[in-house]
């Protein structure tokens, strides 16, 4: 079918380029108006480092200063997810196994990375404790291990099955869930861990995470991209 | 500090972070394809994301602020979230309708008209 390719209206362009432009100079002038040397809320940080059970302010921020922040984004993940596989749900076969019909390079140097790549999640996730690293960065390496695996014409294994691609999805989101609502069963407030176990249950809470996020990145992927349904298509086409 | 034109590094970054903000909340009134408004917001994001790394270097020391960081490590979850959502859903728009426009009649003719 014909496409056109879109453009709005001239008056409304130059509407819109009227209000973004006074929003561009409001927004400017209020970002030079900051304080120089402000040292915002970084000394704090710093002060109660040693209390949070990690020793890198960032993953300090994310996990236990403002561990709820990060509890509801992955909660936006999984609602994303959610939304994407209802979406997509419809249309049977994307996961439909075309292994021996991939390019013999590609899958060779695909099962050749998979492996490392989830070495080297392995030590982000290590490595968010004291260095820049951490569940999200570790998850998306094995995101990215995972869609790699699938554009090689890997599909999901068949003992993945629907439900336990399910759970996996859902397990960070529930583990983080579980350990706030069990410290405040405890008697603290809402993600307030207990002195002594805060690094044990980051830990925890930051390896569950880290499967989960690789399991929806792939599951993102391939039910917008659906490479597994296209080849087959193509293939069919060709027969 | 390096200075350019009187603003300082981080002032720089914040207005250029500032200005990717406009120009994609610009295209994201202006073009009715669906796929230009994901990329858009796409941009803003990126803008909002560069404005709060710029601005954690405010503070005194070497070492920038980690609040601001933690929230961009948020923020960028959150878009990569919204990204893969809204593309599902113009996919479907699609895959109903035959285009991934919205309001397709309100639009000036371009006489760009390539097959789809």
């Amino acid at each position: 079918m014909p496409r056109v390719t879109p453009m709005s209206p001239a008056p409304v362009r130059i509407a819109a380029a009227a209000i973004c432009g006074g929003f561009g100079v409001l927004l400017a002038r209020a970002l030079l108006a900051l304080p120089e040397d402000e040292a915002g809320l970084a000394p704090l940080i710093e002060t109660n480092l040693e209390a949070s059970g990690v020793k890198h302010p960032i993953t300090a921020v994310l996990l236990n200063f403002r561990g709820y922040d990060t509890m509801l984004e992955i909660a936006v993940l999984v609602l994303a997810t959610i939304g994407v596989l209802s979406l997509t749900v419809a249309r049977p076969g994307t996961w439909a196994p075309v292994a021996e019909q991939a390019d013999p390079v590609l899958s060779a140097l695909a099962r050749f990375l998979a492996p490392i790549m989830l070495v080297v999640a392995g030590y982000l996730l290590w490595a968010g404790e004291h260095a820049p690293g951490g569940a999200f960065q570790a998850g998306s390496v094995i995101g990215a291990a995972g869609v790699l695996l699938s554009l090689s014409g890997y599909a999901r294994p068949v003992w993945v099955t629907r439900f336990a691609l399910r759970a996996v999805i859902a397990g960070g989101f529930v583990a983080f869930l579980g350990v706030a609502i069990g410290v405040m069963s405890a008697g603290g407030a809402l993600l307030e861990y207990p002195a002594g176990s805060a690094k044990t249950l980051i830990v925890l809470v930051e390896t569950l995470l880290t499967i989960s996020i690789g399991a929806i990145l792939v599951s993102l992927f391939i039910a917008s991209a659906s490479p597994a349904e296209e080849l087959r298509r193509r293939m069919e086409e060709n027969r | 500090m390096t200075t350019f034109a009187g603003l300082s590094q981080t002032d720089l970054y914040a207005l250029a972070g500032a200005a990717l903000f406009v120009i994609g909340l610009y295209g994201l009134i202006t073009r009715p394809h669906l796929l230009h408004k994901v990329l858009a917001l796409n941009i803003s994001s990126g803008g909002v994301f560069l404005v709060l790394v710029g601005i954690a270097r405010r503070v005194p020391g070497p070492v920038p602020d980690p609040l601001p960081h933690a929230m961009v490590l948020t923020g960028i979850v959150v878009t990569v979230s919204s990204t893969a959502f809204a593309l599902a859903l113009a996919k479907s728009i699609y895959t109903e309708t035959g285009h991934a426009v919205l309001e397709p009649d309100d639009l000036e003719e371009t006489g760009e008209v390539s097959r789809g």
